[in-house]
């Protein structure tokens, strides 16, 4: 027994893998597909007004100054939460908090990469299954493709951000994903009618 | 569900996104340690609570996340206006003739 056990150890590999909570999770409903992104770096960024310039220049985008806003370049998307307030996911594997750690200016930026989990919500009837636990406004005219915002998803906080006339980017905090998961898998079902 | 106007995001929002935090414009003592009991209390336990139009401190917590300041009619429960902290006390509200 020993013996086995031993073997079995050495053969396990010793580097710490990441394993992101639901990975590979997809449910598929008519009209709509709801699934687990891959990984992605991720900052909570503050910043006064003065120091946007230089922030903006450091990561290489222009950071949203409208309310409900966002701007992608390369791969790297700054999503406005705040007046002070931004969220940078950078799905090309780049890290966006080395890239503010040469700026001088007075701000605050914490890797958030592992306490968010992505998950992708489109088809036709993605905008009705995120309204079943979404309270705002997701047509076209009041929430168009780059809109972003933090909002409530059921009972649980979620950043919203439309990709595309009919995909969506639902980022929610780690041990809230399951919830959101499930939620949105249902909201896919009724949808789907 | 009720809209209310969040002055940071320019835009009305779903009530839920919101929470309430009390009574607005309590201004807190300079010098607290020389308050009399009785004026601390006043300053800490009593609010007004009108039947009417009271002032009050709101948060889009579930949105920028901003502290802002609402005039809501306690009767009707309807949002006059909104502005954002530290902004003075409205002298005029809008549709309201007392």
């Amino acid at each position: 027994m020993a013996k086995v056990a031993a073997k079995t150890a050495s053969t396990a590999s010793p580097s710490a893998e990441r394993r992101p909570a639901l990975a590979g999770r997809t449910v598929s409903a008519t009209g709509v597909k709801v699934e687990v992104l891959p990984p992605a770096e991720r900052i909570s960024l503050r910043a006064p007004e003065a120091s946007v310039a230089a922030l903006s220049k450091a990561l290489g985008l222009t950071l949203p100054k409208q309310p409900k806003t966002s701007a992608s370049k390369g791969g790297r998307t700054a999503l406005w939460l705040g007046p002070d307030e931004w969220l940078v996911i950078d799905e090309a594997g780049k890290d966006p908090l080395a890239d503010c750690a040469g700026v001088s200016a007075l701000h605050s930026s914490v890797g958030v990469s592992h306490r968010n989990i992505a998950i992708s919500v489109a088809g036709p009837a993605a905008e009705a299954a995120i309204n079943s636990g979404c309270p705002q406004d997701l047509s076209l005219e009041a929430f168009p493709v780059g809109a972003a915002s933090r909002t409530i998803l059921g009972k649980a906080e979620i950043v919203l951000l439309r990709t595309a006339d009919e995909a969506f980017r639902v980022e929610c905090w780690r041990s809230f994903s399951d919830y959101v998961f499930t939620f949105l898998s249902e909201g896919a079902r009724d949808a789907a009618g | 569900m009720l809209l209310i106007r969040c002055p940071y995001c320019e835009e009305e929002r779903p009530e839920l996104e919101f929470r309430n935090a009390g009574e607005a414009h309590i201004a807190r003592s300079a010098n607290m340690a020389g308050e009399s009991d009785h004026d601390f209390e006043k300053f800490f336990f009593i609010r007004s609570n009108p039947k009417g139009i009271i002032y009050e401190r709101w948060r889009h917590v579930h949105g920028c996340a901003r502290f802002f300041n609402a005039v809501r009619d306690t009767v009707t429960d309807k949002f006059v206006m909104t502005y954002k902290a530290g902004e003075p006390k409205p002298s005029k509200l809008p549709g309201v003739t007392k």
